[in-house]
């Protein structure tokens, strides 16, 4: 390594000159032998030829030189004094160590241990020499790496000077976090009085459950610079070899007695006898399982007993419950994956670089396989064969990295259910499905607060306040629904409340007063519905401080199509609404039908098209003008692409209709010719072209020119007017 | 948001390799060759972290540990102290003066990098 020879060279040359600085030193010392300050100045010299030696790899020279360091430094603390002979000794040392810098092979080993002894003889009393340190420090952890996940109990209470230390609990809190799956709990119950809180000091502490395989060396590690000042308790709890099931159960139990939360008398006060007086009076059959489940429903957890006894703090609590699930829950995924599945983190830009590199791949492929058609050589073409197969392959396994279980997502709104419904006065139950549907990583992050916006209005717009439900006759607690399903190259995500639903005549009149609509204009339910998602618009009476302000559903509008995702509003008034996002499984590659009209190239999304017709002159005539064709005895109705597109040039006799299926509804596009199956790698049109309704982006293809993607759900928005005429007559 | 660090040593080898493996891990770099230095170059400005050598001449390591705890803004800066002691009385002396944590020479440039980062996020 050249940085390696760049550093070792740096050390030389200062050696030199400490070196030579330590001759002139001793001659001056010879002169003044009391002068402390030039004992000071060797002894600098010397711990500096050795520090540095050690850290360039002069591990010799390190050693020869630590034995004289320690001679000064009894020097230095006045337990030896400056004599002739150790002036002598010392600059024949120096000469030795400028021997080990120009020809180490050279250095007599036996010169060196003459000068240490001599040393050592003149010292009064016996030296205790310190090996030089060569082992790392702090200590690695990865050497201490088990295979096997563990489950530990950490209590981590800092020194309350902490801070003055220097050391941010915090840093020290989020490395844990690195080491694997992490509950936290902070306890403040030893924070004092605002009076006498000293700004400058750290009170809380913190209960941390940690799942790793590191080892708990590695947990040793994080705290090692002030394990010696703080409080640290690790106790494994679960994991390793001993994994047993009931044995943890069993711990669980006792959770609160073996933190020292609860005095053992207070627990077996709380807990009662062994067998539980349910279970015994069930067996006398003094109760049915019935009522007894009834009464236990009605019962409140033991930790709220606990608190509510005033026996401990509600911090405690909190930090058993979290050790709990934190078991539970990676007991659940051990069983889940089975024996060892292994992972590693991978920051998500390299998985994003990837994902552009199979692009390039994928566009370079499509060159190949062009050229290999041209050339008519059936070597070249097997080859490309195979590119095309194996960069199918690649492609296919990069997007399943990048794909996250929206499961994610969904644990993080259950707290968010909880607290809005609790600060809105509101019951809600929320329900989750489908959470193990995958979606692109990318998607799901700009999902999140669409997502957010969409499940505030419903608490706050949607689900009636508990008497409110009650006057209705619906149960007092209202129901939310979150479904996700794969839907051919889509996910559909559905956020269904059983709340007032949206009222068609409010939002009409909301609109015209906001000038939106015309006063007469004629729209369906879904249009209707549809003006929610406008700028500027908002129904609430009053403004509350989750939602209401009008600036919510146009930017959720904005970030589903933004992730070439569409949006659907279905509700009827006093039962509830459902919204169906549909978003693509990824962002980046998908495959495509590509299609010719006059000299233009198109993609339409394969997952979308159903099947490909002819449509002739013939069935042109028969539809009398309108766009219909008849397919196998069925109505479908059809956009031309040449007209919408106004693209000049004549028509093929025959042409072509691409038929796809857009949330039920069967559309066909005309175009001239159907080429083929094509992988699409999407780029986006750039800002300029942002707005241009009907394309979602473009592609390379194999010959260089570009082909636009087409927008198939917002062509059929723009024509829905004509369509649904078509599909009245 | 590049993080400032202050390495203080009176070796210009040694200042020369922790400059560069900390350039190298993406921080900025002020060097200094001992206490009185270091002061000086952190008088008016605030970095993100201190690591410093214990044998300088003018000022030591321990001092100036203790004067930067006395500033007002330095007084919640992590320091480093770099050692050739492995033995407990430095490193407890240091301590005492408030130093965050301390690595042993000699060192590979990545662990030096891996103590940083406990303290300077």
């Amino acid at each position: 390594m050249s940085n390696n020879e760049q550093h070792k060279a740096a050390y030389v040359e200062e050696a030199y000159e400490l070196l030579s600085a330590l001759e002139t030193s001793l001659l001056e010392l010879e002169d003044n032998l009391e002068d402390m300050e030039i004992v000071g100045t060797i002894f600098r010299a010397l711990h500096t030829i050795k520090g540095s030696g050690s850290m360039f790899g002069f591990d010799d020279i390190a050693s020869f030189t630590h034995d004289i360091e320690n001679i000064f430094d009894k020097v230095r603390n006045g337990e030896m004094s400056v004599t002739k002979e150790l002036i002598d000794l010392t600059l024949s040392a120096g000469d030795h160590i400028k021997l080990l810098l120009d020809e180490p092979e050279l250095a007599d080993k036996q010169m060196a241990g003459d000068i240490i002894a001599s040393l050592k003889a003149l010292s009064p009393k016996t030296i205790v020499l310190h090996e030089v340190k060569t082992s790392p420090a702090p200590p690695q952890s990865v050497e201490n790496a088990l295979e096997e996940d563990v489950t530990y109990r950490i209590r981590f209470r800092p020194p309350l000077d902490i801070f003055i230390r220097g050391i941010n609990p915090i840093h020290l809190i989020n490395e844990l976090h690195l080491l694997g799956d992490c509950r936290i709990t902070a306890q403040t119950d030893a924070i004092p009085q605002i009076v006498d809180i000293n700004p400058e000091h750290c009170y809380t502490y913190w209960d941390i459950i940690l799942t790793t395989s590191m080892g708990v060396n590695a947990i040793k590690d994080v705290f090692i610079f002030i394990v010696d000042d703080c409080e640290l308790d690790i106790d494994s709890i679960a994991g390793g070899n001993n994994l047993d099931e009931e044995a943890i159960q069993n711990k669980l139990q006792d959770v609160f007695a073996s933190q020292g939360y609860v005095s053992q008398e207070d627990w077996q006060e709380i807990s009662g006898p062994h067998k539980r007086i349910g279970d015994i009076l069930l067996e006398r059959k003094d109760i049915s399982k019935e009522d007894l489940q009834k009464s236990l429903d009605g019962q409140k957890p033991i930790g709220e007993i606990l608190v509510d006894s005033g026996r401990i703090d509600s911090g405690k609590v909190e930090s058993a419950l979290a050790e709990q699930q934190h078991v539970r829950s990676s007991l659940k995924k051990k069983g889940k994956a089975g024996l060892s599945s292994s992972s590693i983190r991978v920051s998500s830009d390299k998985l994003d670089n990837l994902v552009n590199l199979v692009g390039e791949l994928v566009t370079v492929q499509a060159r190949l396989t062009q050229t290999s058609a041209s050339r008519n050589d059936p070597e070249l073409f097997l080859i490309s064969e195979e590119v095309e197969r194996l960069t199918e392959e690649l492609r296919d396994n990069t997007m399943s990295v990048r794909m996250v279980p929206i499961g994610t997502m969904y644990s993080k709104f259950k707290r968010l259910v909880r607290d809005l419904s609790d600060e809105m006065g509101k019951e809600v139950q929320m329900s989750t499905e489908g959470s193990d549907t995958e979606l692109d990583k990318t998607v799901i992050e700009k999902l999140n607060d669409p997502m957010v916006h969409l499940i505030r209005n419903s608490i706050d717009h949607g689900i009636e306040s508990p008497d409110v439900r009650r006057s209705l006759g619906k149960p007092e607690e209202g129901t939310l629904n979150l479904t996700a399903r794969h839907s051919g190259a889509n996910v559909v995500i559905e956020i269904n409340d059983d709340g007032a639903g949206l009222d068609p005549e409010a939002i009409r009149g909301k609109a015209v007063e906001k000038g939106l609509i015309e006063q007469n204009a004629e729209l369906s339910e879904k249009e209707i519905f549809a003006l929610i998602l406008a700028p500027g618009f908002s129904t609430a009476k009053k403004i509350t401080s989750v939602s209401g302000r009008g600036v919510g559903m146009d930017v959720v509008k904005r970030n589903i199509e933004a992730v070439r995702g569409s949006i659907d509003i279905e509700s009827h008034k006093g039962t509830g609404t459902t919204i169906t996002l549909s978003l693509p499984l990824t962002l980046a590659i998908i495959d495509g039908l590509l299609v010719k009209v006059g000299e233009e190239m198109f993609v339409v999304p394969l997952s979308l098209v159903k099947e490909c017709v002819e449509l002739t002159g013939e069935d042109i005539s028969n539809a009398h003008g309108r766009q219909i064709s008849n397919v196998r005895g069925e109505i479908v109705p059809y956009i031309n692409l040449r007209e919408k597109f106004s693209i000049y040039g004549g028509k093929p006799d025959i042409e072509q209709i691409v038929i796809t299926n857009v949330n039920g509804q069967r559309v066909g596009f005309v175009v001239d010719h159907v080429i083929g199956e094509h992988q699409t790698v999407i780029k986006s049109l750039g800002r300029v072209y942002k707005d241009i309704e009907g394309v979602s982006g473009a592609t390379i293809l194999g010959d260089g020119t570009v082909a636009l993607i087409i927008d198939v759900s917002k062509l059929l928005q723009s024509e829905r007017s004509l369509l649904a005429g078509n599909s009245n007559n | 948001m590049g993080r400032t660090i202050l390495i203080v040593d009176d070796s210009a080898s040694m200042r020369q390799l922790v400059s560069f493996a900390l350039k190298d891990a993406g921080y900025d770099v002020i060097a200094a060759d001992d206490g009185k230095d270091a002061l000086s170059k952190v008088n008016g400005t605030k970095v993100d972290m201190v690591v410093t050598d214990l044998n300088m001449p003018n000022m030591d390591g321990i001092e100036l540990i203790k004067q930067l705890r006395s500033s007002t803004t330095h007084k919640f800066t992590p320091v480093v102290m770099l050692t050739t002691e492995s033995q407990d009385s430095k490193k407890k002396e240091g301590r005492a003066a408030g130093a965050s944590g301390w690595i042993v020479k000699p060192f590979q440039p990545e662990q030096l990098i891996n103590v940083i980062k406990k303290f300077v996020r």
